[in-house]
């Protein structure tokens, strides 16, 4: 014994293989505006942001065992700060990103005290409850268009950082440009918070989160502060989630109160996508919104249709495999690209 | 004048939000489900009236009773097949599983009946109403509180005086010794989703006839439902119709101030109540 | 033949092995008393008899039938019924409407109904509609088996009554047990408390670390064996 050592390792040979790939992808997504299309740049927009939200929805639920019906407030109040910034004081809407995340810390602390005093199941509907209230509430706020909603004004969207070099080193329209920006910082947004997450749950902290999932009172007893850990989870969150609602808004150009305050949209969408993808993995979001945005592309024309196969996947997932895709995966062949488990190597 | 007329008709608004809520409160008192398919459900039950009453030619509340059986079956499946099946400590599971089941309901009405909004014909008692003094108040609001209250009498008396709301309260307590009894949870559980779903289709019967629905309709009556479950205690039957009756006298108060507050204004009802009673006004005295 | 017999009965919670091919046979109308310390299995073996724990088939069998991976609720209808460890009495229910719940699936006519049972335990007709909850210890544990006598059952499995009681209200309790007796019930009783067990059991078996170290009937047995029976040879 006395002649080895041994080390703490979380790396497994799948991992760096990952870590080596994901750098590789990482190269290739942000040349991708110098070759592809503007319609794939836009649906590289899309899958990232939902990707982000998922992601986030995914700390929350799936480590922070907080399940959150009411995303959509942090989505649609981050994103009319953006818009109320942008008409109200003329912030340039790519700062306004940074208004979208405080602004959501800010709602998601009152959110926080209302809902943590609900239990389990009813904490979901309370979160509901919560982002209605701010739907209503904003729809009445007349500045930004009350309950018809508003455009992004030309001079705030002229004004955006880095527009006009876009459009100069790719010789494209302002409108092109501004989709290229858009699709920048939300590769930006999804890679730190992956990056982010990944780090947050290899860091003491995270292992606390980890161990309060498993068993509240287990962790509890080693001295993990669940009722503080719960309201850490829920500020990064929030603040992440607010970003990613600017963004999305940022892009679309037009916000209303029912297409920033959209259940369905921001979170029955992301939801699904962790879900189908397993839930409580860092993997699992990003292979859900690869099955989402391919159902959505093969379904596009079913109408109802397709929000229905997505349901009712989601509740097979739930039932049989509840684990996700990703559960399948790593069940059968035990592979982990992000790894959090400690292992304990000897060395000769 | 005004005001007393005002809360009156929050008070009758109150019995239908009680009826939304009471089937929720019922199934989360005995087996600590949160269904949030609940304003789907309704919905749905809607649409089952309002085709009976168009294609067979029957009244309102003559389709109501045949709907009655078909959605008790369709509880008592559902409960058995699929909610069931999530049912446990942890409670991620039934949430998502009624979550997506929201979602189909939903866009299956979608697809069946189209976005426009319907409303169930009631003829005659849809304007009828009865003038007390200075006050008139609606038939059909009326009868909608008059039957919230009605439910909440016999869901009270098949709670406390029959042997099979023994065998809930047993199960709601300790599902384990209630099997060493000789009760089978997972039969309980069919026969009391069953139950809410009769209570649904009461509620559907209300909604479709008072005012316009369409497939969309569904979640805001699962929040106003889930918000009187709360304000009243959570279990507590009559303290859910207590529930209803703030929800809709706050609605209709703040409707009275500013037609946009409506909605709002029960919102902020339920959150002050949260703020000042985290349990609810009628608490269980255990948990 | 007896009435209920285990035949190499196991139990595992997850890698841990409860009980190592447990043979016992019970009776009709049998008193046997089953002890041992703390985790030595016979909490384990009631539940797996009473059905809570679901085994294989053929490692119970009752009247017969093989019961051993049988529901709970349908080996209580098929006439074996338990008092649990702890009396989980139904906090929200009252009294009467505990001693109820007992005949809710088996309803068949015998000595036990609510009459009788206040009978054998008066106090809890005085106290019948207050919630089981609010009684002292000794009455909550009168109400578990009054509930349980309630189905007439076949087979009374009594798991440590005696937990958490003072002597005076253990030596109450089992004062009723002569009158349950004598109406025909086998009864199996589980102790940590080796002297009420010995005093009701026709036989002993003692366990230890998931097996029956020894079997006897009560005046046989000393008291060095059940010593060794019940903490090990060793000790």
């Amino acid at each position: 014994m006395a002649g080895q050592t041994y080390t703490v390792s979380t790396r497994t040979a799948a991992s760096q293989i990952a870590a080596v790939v994901a750098l590789v992808l990482l190269v290739v997504a942000i040349a991708l505006p110098a070759f592809a299309s503007r319609s794939l740049i836009q649906d590289m927009f899309f899958i990232l942001t939902m990707l982000t939200l998922a992601q986030f929805w995914n700390l929350l639920a799936g480590y922070g065992g907080l399940v959150s019906v009411g995303q959509q407030a942090f989505v649609g109040f981050g994103a009319y700060m953006l818009f109320g910034g942008a008409i109200l004081w003329g912030v340039n809407p790519v700062a306004g990103l940074l208004l979208s995340g405080v602004f959501a810390l800010i709602l998601a602390i009152p959110t926080a005290f209302f809902a943590f005093r609900l239990q389990g199941a009813y904490f979901a509907i309370g979160t509901w409850v919560v982002a209605e209230v701010v739907r209503l509430s904003v729809a009445q706020w007349k500045a930004v268009g009350g309950g018809t909603g508003t455009s992004l004004p030309r001079d705030a969207r002229d004004a955006m950082w880095g527009v006009e070099w876009i459009e100069a080193a790719f010789d494209t329209r302002s409108s092109a440009a501004r989709d290229i920006l858009a699709y920048w910082l939300a590769l930006a947004l999804a890679v730190a918070t992956i990056g982010g997450i990944y780090w947050f749950l290899r860091t003491k902290r995270g292992l606390a989160l980890a161990a309060l999932r498993d068993n509240v009172d287990a962790a509890r007893s080693v001295g993990v502060d669940s009722a503080r850990m719960k309201w850490v989870v829920f500020l990064v969150a929030a603040f992440g989630t607010g970003i990613a609602g600017g963004l999305i808004f940022l892009q679309n150009g037009r916000i209303s109160p029912d297409s920033a305050f959209s259940v369905i949209d921001w979170t029955a969408f992301v939801i699904f996508i962790v879900v189908i993808g397993g839930i409580g993995t860092i993997e699992g979001p990003i292979i859900g919104v690869l099955v989402f945005f391919a159902l959505q592309t093969l379904l596009a024309d079913f109408g109802a249709w397709y929000l229905m196969v997505l349901g009712g996947l989601g509740i097979a997932v739930m039932l049989f495999a509840p684990g996700g895709l990703w559960g399948l995966v790593s069940g059968r062949t035990g592979i982990q690209l992000f790894p959090i488990r400690r292992r304990l190597e000897r060395r000769e | 004048m005004i005001w007393v007329d005002t809360v009156l008709q929050g008070v009758l608004l109150g019995g239908l939000y009680a009826l939304f809520a009471l089937g929720l409160s019922l199934v989360f008192g005995i087996m600590r489900l949160v269904n949030l398919a609940h304003g789907d459900l309704i919905v749905f039950a809607a649409y089952l009236i309002l085709l009976l009453v168009t294609l067979l030619g029957l009244g309102p509340f003559m389709a109501a009773i045949v709907a009655l059986p078909i959605m008790f079956a369709l509880g008592w499946a559902l409960q058995r097949v699929v909610l069931n099946r999530v049912l446990g400590t942890d409670i991620l599971p039934p949430l998502l599983v009624t979550f997506g089941l929201s979602v189909v309901l939903q866009n299956a009405l979608l697809e069946g009946f189209s976005a426009d909004s319907r409303r169930i014909p009631a003829g005659w008692l849809e304007t009828a109403s009865l003038p007390i003094g200075p006050i008139s108040l609606g038939v059909m609001p009326l009868l909608t509180f008059l039957s919230a209250i009605a439910v909440t009498l016999a869901l009270q008396w098949v709670f406390y005086r029959t042997s099979l709301g023994r065998a809930f309260r047993a199960t709601s307590d300790d599902p384990v010794t209630a099997s060493l009894m000789g009760v089978k949870p997972a039969s309980v559980f069919a026969k009391a989703t069953g139950i809410a779903m009769i209570v649904v289709t009461i509620a559907a019967l209300y909604l479709g006839t008072r005012a316009n629905f369409d497939p969309t309709t569904g979640p805001a009556r699962l929040i106003y439902a889930f918000e009187a479950v709360i304000i009243g205690g959570l279990g507590s039957l009559w303290g859910t119709l207590a529930g209803g009756i703030i929800i809709g006298v706050a609605q209709t108060v703040g409707a009275q101030i500013n037609p946009e507050w409506q909605i709002l204004a029960g919102h902020v009802a339920f959150l002050v109540v949260l703020l000042i009673r985290p349990r609810g006004l009628f608490p269980r005295a255990f948990d | 033949m007896a009435l209920l017999e285990t035949r190499g009965l196991t139990a595992h919670y997850g890698d841990f092995q409860a009980l190592f091919g447990v043979d016992l046979d019970l009776a009709e109308g049998e008193t046997m008393a089953v002890i041992g310390a703390n985790g030595a299995g016979k909490t384990t073996l009631m539940r797996s008899i009473a059905g809570v724990l679901a085994q294989s088939p053929d490692m119970v069998r009752f009247d017969g039938r093989a019961i051993g991976a049988m529901a709970p609720d349908d080996i209580m209808a098929a006439g074996i019924a338990m008092v649990p460890e702890g009396r989980k009495l139904f906090p929200s229910l009252s009294v009467e409407e505990n001693l109820l719940m007992g005949c809710h699936r088996r309803k068949v006519a015998g000595p036990w109904s609510l009459e009788t049972v206040y009978g054998l335990f008066p106090i809890l007709k005085e106290r019948r509609h207050q919630p089981g909850t609010a009684l002292s210890g000794g009455q909550q544990q009168m109400v578990s088996i009054g509930r349980a006598l309630m189905s007439n059952p076949r087979v009374l499995l009594c798991d440590e009554i005696s937990l958490g009681l003072a002597p005076v209200v253990i030596k109450d309790i089992y004062a009723a047990f002569p009158q349950i007796r004598e109406t025909g019930a086998s009864i199996v009783v589980v102790e940590q408390d080796i002297g009420q067990a010995m005093k009701v059991a026709d036989r002993v078996h003692c366990m230890m670390e998931g097996r029956v170290t020894l079997s006897g009937k009560p005046g046989e047995l000393s008291r060095e064996a059940i010593h060794d029976a019940y903490f090990g040879a060793a000790a």
